[in-house]
């Protein structure tokens, strides 16, 4: 099949081009970039008016499959990514049984490729069973398609274990991914630690059960040597960690969801809102601010949704009893184009570049520009769109959502996967 | 008097002139409870049901006597027996006894934000019993009640909480109150036992040191040492508490002569109370605690189930 995409305003930093021009597909590749391409067979698809760029990764999604397909499933998972813009996520691996292992990294990718609809690229258990003691098989999950390292869900506790993962893992050019906190620290904490542990007598989840971790990371990388990307940062001074590595040249990366980026714990109110419980808690308004900044400033590498889906009955439980984590991908693009793009605090080629150039950098996957021969992995959005998050609009299967009701205007409308059009005029196709 | 509010759930919730009117409606209480006959009709055919997730005598008696003296029909639901153990979640609990067409739900449970989760699932009228370390509004009126009835007054009155403030509902809701009528609120407690931010709860000063502040207090609200928390050592040793925070005889000397006790129960005596303070005839106000309880209790039935609108008096 082929696709000429047309009148589009096409951005692409890497190509330096951001100008309204026509992108022809064949295939798996994009084959042509200009104002005068002959359409011949191809499908010719009108993007008057839409933004294209290279497909949108998200480097952090829960899809809970295997194990947990009441909550998602690698099917709904992936069109609720579609849904949301996205070519490519990273799986996280608190599967059951954890993706600790050749065989789940083989039934992961084999279902995402009989689904068809995105690229899903597992990441792998750094320690079996994430108890955070003895190192995975790295050699032999690299070898099956593991394209990055994270026990997520739980910080590695022991320091010495996570110097092994570093220094072990380092040789399979693979990043490692940390998601920091401390147990001892943070306990069986809810709500961040401050005015929403207090406000509703709840356990704090204090910012230094983080900021000690992503410390500890940081030195451990400036002595291994293993590239460390800090998962979900959350606060100030946790950013504040990681810009001085990277001033020091150390190898780090790190990445904000949106949940951090626009919400903050005032959101939680004696109404005990179990859509806003996820793990690390939403924290302060200077948090926020500084987190903006930080992705503004280019501090903050990757927007992530660390989409969390769970099932309605499960957070209809009290607040200390439902699960952390929100869903994030359908919402994720349409949040950064209303608050960070709209009000002109980056803008569209900063956007690109932390979701989609960073993203691709960091798991090592092939680049995509919009440029002759690069895969056609293509996300068009039409940037006026408004709309309302309503639950019965989402794929996913899960709607615990922090964003419902919110309003936005931008939505993805096209997405392009290896050349095939898996989503038109915002509907999914399959 | 004018109480317009569907549900007690949270001191945060009331007014100076809400809890105001719960206190001086108690008092009509007061006098039914001391008749030979200690019943009124205000709330006869309407159904209360209290649901105790936890262990707890005090609050669940104080109210089932309370609901009783008012003509209420009461039943006990929850705890060990109940269908929680068996792996319903809460909201089927609610939705099965709301079936009943049940006025109101007395809801005491572990974890905080329990009674309003409740709300979402019935029509009945909620009042929170305890709900994990957050909120036991009731517990705070009965508090401001006997101070306020000891004292004739609770603005400008100096208030020091002692103890483990941090992991106390008891506080969730006292020191709102006390912050709302005006009272100045000091606790008093290691950091290991005080909350993040004190001052977002409504206090006015923290202090670890004791002596230094017990000579200015008015009212000393003495908290149970949590003896189970002691595995996570946020203290030292039970010897250590004692010799820094507890009320004992040989502190005496430093009280206002017209100093009070209060203890929301059950004391650990020789702990964070001795028996001299415990008892104390003039300072300790622990039984009139108790007895305004089942007062303020009786209150707040009577004000959100309407037994005024019935037209029937205390």
């Amino acid at each position: 099949m082929a696709y000429l995409l047309k009148n589009a305003r096409v951005i692409d930093p890497q190509m330096a081009l951001d100008e309204i021009t026509d992108v022809l597909v064949e295939g798996e590749s994009i084959t042509a970039v200009g104002s005068d391409l002959s359409a011949g067979d191809a499908q010719v698809i009108d993007l008057s008016g839409k933004v294209l760029v290279p497909g949108l990764v998200d480097v952090h999604v829960h899809f809970r499959d295997p194990g947990f397909e009441q909550k998602e499933d690698i099917a709904s998972g992936s069109r609720a990514a579609v849904h949301g813009g996205f070519t490519d996520v990273c799986t996280m691996p608190n599967t059951k049984p954890e993706t600790d292992n050749a065989d789940v990294v083989d039934y992961i990718l084999q279902k995402a490729q009989k689904v068809g609809l995105c690229h899903i690229r597992p990441s792998a258990a750094c320690t079996k069973g994430r108890k955070g003691e003895q190192l995975t098989e790295m050699g032999e999950l690299v070898a099956h398609g593991a394209v990055a390292f994270t026990d997520d869900g739980r910080g590695v506790q022991d320091a010495g274990v996570m110097r092994r993962v570093m220094d072990y893992g380092k040789m399979f050019g693979k990043v490692v991914m940390s998601h920091c906190q401390d147990e001892g620290l943070v306990g069986s904490g809810q709500v961040n630690e401050g005015v929403a542990s207090s406000r509703l007598g709840l356990e704090g989840w204090p910012a230094a059960g983080e900021e000690i971790q992503i410390e500890r990371d940081i030195s451990l990388s400036e002595m291994t040597g293993c590239p460390i990307h800090i998962q979900h940062i959350t606060s100030a001074r946790g950013l504040d960690i990681v810009r001085n590595g990277k001033e020091r040249g150390v190898q780090v990366t790190c990445e904000v969801t949106p949940n951090h980026l626009f919400l903050t714990e005032d959101s939680i109110s004696e109404g005990y809102e179990t859509q806003f419980k996820i793990n690390p808690p939403l924290r302060t308004e200077d948090d926020r601010k500084a987190l903006i900044q930080g992705v503004v400033d280019g501090t903050i590498d990757c927007i992530v949704t660390d989409h969390a889906p769970h099932t309605r009955a499960e957070k209809a439980r009290e607040f200390e009893l439902a699960p952390f984590g929100m869903t994030g991908l359908e919402t994720s693009l349409a949040s950064m184009l209303t608050n960070m793009v709209r009000p002109g605090l980056i803008g569209y080629d900063r956007l690109v570049q932390c979701m989609a150039v960073a993203p691709r950098k960091l798991l090592g996957i092939p680049e995509v520009k919009i440029a002759e021969g690069y895969p056609a992995d293509i996300t068009v959005f039409d940037p006026e769109a408004q709309w309302t998050v309503h639950e019965e609009d989402f794929l996913s299967k899960a709607n615990n959502s922090g964003f419902l009701g919110a309003q936005f205007t931008g939505k993805a409308t096209e997405v392009l996967v290896s050349g095939k059009l898996v989503m038109k005029e915002g509907e999914v196709i399959e | 008097m004018s109480f317009n509010h569907k549900h007690l759930l949270s001191m945060n919730d009331l007014s100076e002139s809400d809890i105001m009117t719960i206190l001086e409606n108690a008092v009509m209480f007061e006098e039914v409870n001391r008749r030979r006959i200690k019943k009124v009709p205000a709330l006869r055919g309407r159904t209360v049901v209290n649901m105790f997730f936890e262990p707890s005598t005090r609050t669940r008696t104080s109210f089932e006597l309370a609901e009783k003296r008012l003509s209420c029909d009461t039943i006990n639901a929850g705890g060990s027996s109940s269908s929680t153990v068996k792996g319903e979640s809460l909201g089927d609990t609610i939705m099965t006894l709301d079936a009943y067409n049940v006025d109101c739900f007395v809801v005491r449970h572990k974890y905080a934000g329990a009674a309003k989760l409740v709300t979402q699932y019935t029509d009945a009228c909620v009042i929170d019993a305890g709900d994990g370390k957050h909120q036991h509004p009731t517990q705070a009126l009965l508090d401001l009640y006997s101070i306020w009835r000891r004292k004739g007054t609770l603005e400008g009155l100096k208030v020091g909480i002692v103890g483990d403030i941090a992991h106390s509902r008891v506080c969730g809701s006292l020191i709102r109150g006390l912050h709302t009528v005006g009272a100045h609120v000091t606790l008093i407690a290691p950091a290991t036992l005080l909350p993040a931010r004190p001052d977002v709860m409504g206090a006015d000063a923290t202090t670890p040191f004791f002596d230094d502040v017990l000579p200015e207090l008015d009212v000393v609200y003495m908290l149970r040492v949590q003896q189970e928390r002691l595995e996570n050592s946020p203290f030292p040793s039970l010897r250590e508490y004692s010799l820094l925070y507890g009320l004992n005889k040989s502190r005496e000397h430093l009280m206002k002569k017209d100093a009070i006790i209060c203890h929301p129960g059950p004391i650990n005596r020789g702990v964070e109370l001795d028996s001299y303070m415990a008892d104390h005839p003039e300072r300790s106000v622990i039984l009139d605690q108790v007895f305004g309880g089942l007062c303020v209790r009786m209150s707040v039935l009577y004000l959100l189930l309407g037994g005024a609108e019935n037209g029937i008096s205390a």
